[in-house]
């Protein structure tokens, strides 16, 4: 028995795997070796900037670029193998004519700590056997059965977990505060509104395993006492909400998702809500008005989401990838998570690494990673000769980090000290020719386009900062246009109702730290 | 109801502890500029002009939501504070065309008071001139977007207060615009009840009665919580 | 002789550009007070009372009224800002573009030479055009500050008679007038 699995994830698909897929099944029709070769969709594979990317098994090895033609060779060289020998670890005796055969023991693989993604790329994501079989849902009854929902989040508080979505707020304490909220029925909310430039990792977890989230939600539903979530995903996403829709219907038919679950009384419906466009929805109580019906622009906190969310309940909201570390920690125990990372940032973080580099793709690597090690080793650097300028994380809410701190470790408080922050996890590098001016620019157009209007600072703020931006492109700026720049910048982030706009200065102000020269270059003479 | 004791630019202050900042430094006579802000109307602390510094919070905070606590000492006139606002202003002036010596409400407008309270001589951005269209569809109103800041007051004052809820902002950041029903020209909703609470509430001209010339809009949006305290009494009557 | 008489005079100039000249017409409001003025100045250009038609050099204070709307206006403002010691934004329209520049929302002056010499007119439609003798409109009507530096504004539609003397008193008695309250800086 062989098995090739090909990635369905979106950044492949684009690439052209559904067009493999064909060409494989048809070459496997053909020899009739239907039930000799198993050909599976899975989710995300890692580098995909080389995809499509394919997986042989039981040899494990990854085939980058394949294309269909190679489909004929490939079933030719299996059916061979199968024919001749009953050892499938014997070598399959086949390369591709375009492509090539990955080498496992290169750091982009090497490096890796599989958490979050450990079942993408190795389960169809559209079969929910195969992702029981790998244990989803495992936890969730173990804790139904045994657990009160205290113990579930001591476990939580204990493991060190942190919001992925870019805070990093320690996830316990938030599990703890709705838990401690008065009220029966409160509300569980997955933000999958993954907007920022660069990033998908959450499109590849829900896309490659998105019972892991279903069951996560499920899980904090019990530990803060709700019976019902929300899963609030950008309409961009199709695919992945085309999988998630699937993995709701097929939990509720198993008896995983529901009322009464594993014999128990506790239940737990979800519901999908898809987004409009808008990337302030992904702040939380814009999400929230968003969910009720509502327009989705943000409102002053407190009161917090834990004390009034959802229709005015108690409203737990945590990220994708958050929620996807769940069942893990308390399958394996909050001292192995806490062991893993660093401290103050235990576990591990996904990134998806793009732009100027040689592998891009989806990575999970223990947190206090350097950014080099991830940058300059799993990802080789940046193409063409070129080398790294600089690494942009945390998207148009983040800033950059200069080729010369590049051995800082990647974690909340490192970050945060060079004037950027970890993000959900998109991570751009960008090499020598990239204009700073030009970067900062773009930032600020998008954080324009996306104010959603209701605060002055923002909505009239970035425009007059883009303005500003533009005019020092154009080279008709003066050194009394930066000064403003700065004050501007300055009282836009000081002032802004929410997130977005206090953020929204920050790509600027990092390149403005970092590649000063690159300003006063553009400007006019004084 | 107990109390609480604060400061507020120095001067000791008791207040109800249900009470706002902005509200217990009013009462103390410490007058924090407001434009979003209407007695009467939920807060949506979306101008940011009462912005102010509390001790002990890195975070500048609006007075209009901010509850007091006991021991807070807040400052409301700070430099720092000074020079905001009047960037607030100047952002308002240069996004929309704010032309005060054609505006109906010239001489009685919000956004002009504030810019006198903030010294604003000039505006040191620059105007963008933004191409807005006017509605004069209604009978007996007018929606003049040019001199729109976005406060939401008449958004908020027909949802909450009348009840029709005709007005809604649409689009976002610099493209957002109050829109009456469904985008529909203002006289063509029929949800309106033509009382005219819009028009009062509005700081500036941007909502004004159709008879009305340069600087005839004599309104007082105060009159919204003395129209809501006459309402609450009559409800409480026997 | 008087006391001012002694003083040297402080050469003042007043410059119209787009605007509708009712900023020099409340200066003339100030009625008998220009008659105290007159001998503490030098009137070295201005539309009401001057004859002059180049613009001096070393004016000590200018006050500009309008916006920069035509290319004569672009090119005053230049020698103005450059010849003059204080250049004073005399009005809203200098300071904001004002009603002149209720023309900027639309999309170049097309719009408004259409406007007035084409729909408008009762006959011989055409748009003015004698380059050299008619100055060009530009794009937009301009504030000063966004050209020039400025360095006193005196807002106001017009700025009444008691805002003009009160800044011209001051500077004067050599001092910085002191522009704050509704008296001194009320658009509109």
């Amino acid at each position: 028995m062989s098995g090739l699995r090909y990635c369905a994830s979106a950044g492949c698909l684009a690439r052209g795997s559904g067009a493999l897929m064909e060409a494989l099944n048809t070459a496997i029709s053909r020899g009739e070796l239907g039930d000799q070769i198993q050909l599976r969709p899975v989710g995300c594979l890692g580098p995909c900037s080389q995809g499509p990317l394919l997986a042989l098994d039981p040899d494990g090895d990854l085939y980058a670029g394949v294309d269909p033609q190679d489909a004929e060779t490939l079933v030719a060289a299996l059916a061979r193998r199968l024919h001749q020998s009953s050892d499938q670890a014997t070598p399959l005796e086949w390369a591709p004519a375009r492509g090539q055969r990955l080498d496992l023991s290169e750091p982009f693989f090497q490096r890796q700590r599989r958490i979050v993604l450990e079942h993408c790329g190795l389960i169809d994501p559209t079969d929910l056997e195969q992702a029981i079989a790998v244990g989803a849902y495992g936890q969730l009854e173990r804790v139904l059965q045994g657990w009160s929902p205290e113990q579930v989040v001591t476990e939580l508080q204990r493991s060190g977990l942190r919001g992925r979505g870019g805070a990093g707020y320690p996830t316990g304490l938030k599990w703890a505060t709705v838990a401690r909220m008065p009220g029966a029925r409160k509300v569980v909310v997955c933000n999958a509104d993954e907007g920022d430039p660069g990033a998908f990792m959450d499109r590849a977890v829900l896309e490659g395993d998105p019972h892991r989230v279903l069951e996560g939600m499920a899980i904090a539903a019990y530990a803060v006492g709700a019976d019902h979530g929300f899963i609030y995903i950008r309409a961009e996403y199709e695919l992945a909400i085309e999988r998630l829709r699937l993995a709701i219907e097929q939990a509720v038919d198993r008896g995983r998702l529901g009322a009464g679950l594993f014999g128990t009384g506790f239940g737990f419906t979800l519901e999908l809500r898809v987004g409009a466009g808008a990337y302030v929805c992904g702040e939380e109580t814009a999400l929230i008005a968003s969910i009720e019906g509502k327009r989705g622009t943000p409102r002053p906190r407190p009161p917090y989401p834990a004390e009034r969310g959802v229709g005015g309940r108690p409203t737990l909201i945590n990220n994708v990838e958050t929620f996807a570390n769940v069942a893990p920690i308390l399958r394996e125990g909050a001292d192995w998570f806490a062991a893993i990372g660093s401290a103050g940032s235990s576990g591990t973080k996904v990134f998806s690494l793009t732009g100027h580099v040689r592998r891009g793709g989806l990575v999970e690597v223990p947190m206090g990673t350097s950014l080099a090690t991830v940058v300059l080793e799993m990802g080789e650097g940046s193409p063409h000769g070129s080398a790294v300028k600089a690494v942009q994380t945390g998207g148009p809410s983040g800033g950059c980090v200069p080729a010369d701190q590049l051995d800082t470790p990647l974690d909340y408080e490192s970050l945060q000290a060079l004037g950027t922050i970890m993000g959900s996890g998109g991570m751009v590098v960008l090499d020598q020719s990239t204009d700073m001016v030009a970067l900062a620019a773009y930032f600020m157009a998008f954080c324009r386009e996306e104010s959603c209007g209701k605060c002055v600072p923002c909505r009239a703020g970035t425009v007059q900062l883009h303005g500003l931006l533009e005019k020092i492109l154009a080279g008709q700026a003066s050194h009394a246009d930066l000064d403003q720049l700065e004050t501007l910048g300055a009282m836009v982030m000081d002032t802004s109702l929410c997130g977005l706009g206090q953020s929204a200065p920050k790509p600027m102000l990092s390149t403005l730290r970092y590649f000063r020269g690159e300003y006063l270059a553009r400007l006019e003479a004084p | 109801m107990s109390v609480r004791t604060l400061r507020i630019d120095g001067r000791d202050v008791a207040s109800a502890d249900d009470a706002t900042v902005l509200e217990a430094a009013r009462d103390a006579g410490v007058v924090i500029p407001t434009l979003c802000h209407l007695e009467g109307l939920s807060p949506v602390a979306a101008c940011r002009l009462c912005l102010v510094e509390i001790e002990g919070s890195a975070k500048l905070q609006p007075a209009c939501i901010t509850p007091v606590s006991e021991g807070m000492v807040v400052h409301t006139a700070t430099p720092r504070l000074q020079e905001i606002r009047r960037t607030v202003i100047e952002l308002l002036f240069t996004e929309g065309n704010h032309v005060c010596a054609v505006c109906v409400a010239n001489g009685h407008c919000e956004l002009q008071d504030r810019a006198v309270e903030v010294g604003m001589d000039h505006a040191r951005l620059p105007y963008r001139f933004p191409d807005r269209p006017v509605d004069l569809s209604h009978p007996r109103f007018g929606l003049d977007h040019n001199r729109c800041i976005l406060c939401s007051r008449c958004v908020r004052v027909c949802d909450e207060v009348e009840g029709a809820h005709v007005w809604d902002v649409a689009w976002r950041g610099e493209h957002c615009r109050i829109i009456a029903g469904l985008d529909q020209p203002w006289g063509a909703v029929d949800a309106c009840t033509d009382c005219g609470k819009c028009v009062m509430v509005c700081p500036t001209g941007a909502l004004f009665h159709k008879g009305d010339s340069e600087g005839e809009k004599h309104e007082d949006p105060s009159r919204l919580a003395a129209l809501l305290r006459a309402r609450h009494a009559r409800q409480e009557a026997p | 002789m008087s006391l001012a008489a002694k003083l040297p005079k402080l050469r003042l100039a007043t410059v119209w550009l787009a605007g509708c000249s009712g900023c020099h017409m409340s200066f003339l409001d100030l009625d008998e007070w220009l008659i105290e003025l007159a001998p503490r100045i030098e009137m070295v250009f201005s539309p009401i009372a001057s004859d002059t038609k180049t613009y001096p050099e070393a004016v000590d204070v200018a006050l500009v009224e309008g916006g920069v709307g035509n290319s004569d206006n672009l090119a005053l403002i230049y020698q103005v800002r450059q010849r003059s010691r204080l250049l004073v934004s005399f009005g809203d329209c200098a300071i904001t573009a004002n009603v002149p520049g209720l023309r900027n929302p639309l999309a170049g002056p097309a719009a408004v030479l259409d406007r007035s010499y084409l729909e408008l007119a009762d006959g011989s439609a055409q748009w003015p055009h004698a380059p050299g003798l008619v100055p060009e409109l530009l794009e937009r009507v301009l504030p000063v500050h966004e050209l020039v530096p400025v360095d006193l504004f005196l807002p106001g539609c017009p700025p009444p008679a008691e805002r003009i003397r009160a800044v011209l008193d001051a500077l004067l008695r050599g001092e910085q007038p002191l522009m704050e309250g509704p008296e001194m800086i009320r658009f509109g």
